[in-house]
């Protein structure tokens, strides 16, 4: 618990919307007392044990790990995904961010392809449909080869590590101007790409995953970069060009 | 399900389109750029230069057909791209924000719809004008090296006594100016040539590139209009 002098009070404007098929809209709340320490998703368990007390229904929201590593969590903070701080999850997000006093809006990652199941929370299935049709190896790699038997060199592993510390959060399509899903696919199929176990699939995997990619909807990508700064992982652009080589290359092959 | 193929209209496919077809005419922009610096020389340099072009003969035709197909192309493609956005994602959120650096959003990059549908406006008004005579001087001829050829300079000096033509002219250059700010870097992205260490250089030569391509041709108009004069 906080001290007395160090909490905050919030005016909170947040999206609320019973289930998919009805409409949603902005409700005002107030909540005080809020410890410049605990989390947003703190404060939001804050403001929906009040809201339970009064004997209203509580906001939904998901989340899981609460420590940045599952991707459950995110919504749009001030227009921002995960809020103003990049590269955090929102669970990561404190509220010694936000001057005492101020508004903050809250609604969903917003995107025709992620839709609202209620209030604050989006079905990302589509994620996992773009993964079903190639994020994964399927031929069969052995068990588990001697150590260093296959020589990976230390650049290609590192950068193959930062593709992959994605999270499946969906912030960089709900960041993206165009809704685009083009900085996750990309880092599958860049973190892929980049090792030997990926090459007997490489081909088909990128042209399957885009073709699944637009099939759920997402937009096309305008190289804004904004998905770059909302990313909690800081995951590079580099995989939106990476994505394109891939593509390029498998018009060739296949 | 039958195996996937590459599409030229998928999302990736249409990028690799905007941006090829973007590296093209940046390239045609930077040569029409040079040649008409022909046009600060005066009307022997310009009506010799055009009528160089000219001497192409089919080779020009061939030319301009490709450039009007990369225009084309380019806007097609760049309109889908648009469309599409609008598409995934029906219902806004309230607030809207960048988060800031690395973001390139900028303002330049969300008007490029705007931005380019000017310049396709402006680049068949400016053919029909010039190339086909819309307002007449298709009819100007001119004496070089005893050869009678199309006096266009003539026409361009007219046209750009008007100070609404000179003011026109100079605001869509601007407009160029904030499509290339955007457009270079993103060209190169959109063919996926750039890592995180080429991305900064190409970003920083995007706007070095869009500030020398549009004052190029900011200038151009109002040099003609103080300085020009048409020979007797
Ligand atoms: C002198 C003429 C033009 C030049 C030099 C030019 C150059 C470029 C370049 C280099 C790009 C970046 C390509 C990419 O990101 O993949 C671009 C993008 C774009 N251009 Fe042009 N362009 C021109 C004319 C036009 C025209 C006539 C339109 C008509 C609509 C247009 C609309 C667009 C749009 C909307 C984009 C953004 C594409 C996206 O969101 O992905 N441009 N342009
Ligand atoms: S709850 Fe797991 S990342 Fe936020």
């Amino acid at each position: 618990m906080t001290d007395a002098e160090n909490t905050r009070s919030y005016k909170l404007r947040i999206w609320r919307q019973p289930d998919a098929t009805s409409s949603g809209r902005l409700v005002d709340y107030e909540i005080s007392e809020v410890g410049a320490d605990a989390s947003f998703l703190e404060m939001l368990d804050q403001l929906n044990e009040n809201l339970v007390k009064k004997g209203e229904q509580p906001v939904a929201f998901e989340s899981d790990c609460r420590e940045g590593i599952c991707g459950a969590c995110g919504v749009c903070i001030d227009g921002r995904p995960h809020g103003p701080v990049t590269h955090l999850t929102t669970c990561a997000l404190r509220m010694r961010e936000f001057k005492d006093g101020e508004t903050i809006v809250v609604e969903p990652f917003r995107a025709n392809a992620f839709p609202v199941v209620k209030d604050l929370i989006v079905d990302r299935g589509a994620f996992d449909r773009v993964i079903e049709r190639g994020g994964y190896i399927s031929v069969n790699a052995g068990s588990a080869p001697e150590a260093n038997m296959l020589a990976i060199g230390k650049d290609t592993a590192e950068s193959a590590m930062d593709s992959a510390a994605c999270i499946g959060c969906g912030a960089c399509v709900a960041s993206c101007p165009n809704a685009s899903a083009s900085l996750f696919v990309g880092a599958k199929i860049r973190q892929m790409a980049l090792l030997p176990q990926g090459q007997v699939e490489r081909t088909g995997r990128a042209l399957a995953m885009v073709q699944q990619m637009d099939a759920e909807g997402f937009g096309d990508c305008s190289n804004h970069g904004e998905c770059e700064a909302a990313c909690p992982k800081a995951i590079s652009i580099e995989n939106i060009a990476t994505l394109r080589r891939e593509y390029l290359r498998a018009a060739f092959r296949s | 399900m039958s195996a996937p193929r590459f599409q030229l209209w998928s999302s990736v496919g249409k990028k690799l389109l905007t941006g090829v077809t973007g590296l093209a005419l940046m390239g045609f922009i930077v040569t029409h750029l040079l040649g008409n610096l022909n046009l600060f020389v005066g009307s022997e340099a310009f009506n010799g230069y055009t009528e160089a072009l000219h001497q192409m003969g089919a080779l020009l035709i061939v030319a301009e057909v490709g450039l009007a197909a990369l225009f084309l192309l380019h806007a097609i493609s760049a309109i889908q791209v648009w469309r599409d956005k609008k598409k995934a994602r029906s219902i806004q959120n309230s607030v809207v924000a960048t988060k800031g650096p690395p973001s390139k959003q900028t303002a330049f990059s969300r008007t490029m719809i705007i931005t380019g549908s000017i310049l396709l406006a402006f680049v068949i008004l400016h053919v029909a004008q010039f190339r086909f005579g819309l307002f007449g001087g298709l009819e100007y001829k001119t004496m070089i090296d005893g050869k009678e050829v199309r006096d266009l300079y003539r026409l361009v000096v007219e046209t750009f006594a008007n100070p609404a033509w000179v003011a026109g002219y100079m605001a869509v250059t601007l407009l160029l100016g904030a499509h290339l700010r955007h457009g270079f870097w993103s060209a190169f992205q959109s063919v996926g040539l750039l890592d995180p260490q080429l991305r900064p250089l190409a970003y920083s030569a995007g706007g070095v590139f869009a500030v020398i391509v549009a004052l190029g041709f900011f200038v151009m108009p109002m040099y003609l209009f103080l300085f020009a004069t048409v020979n007797p």
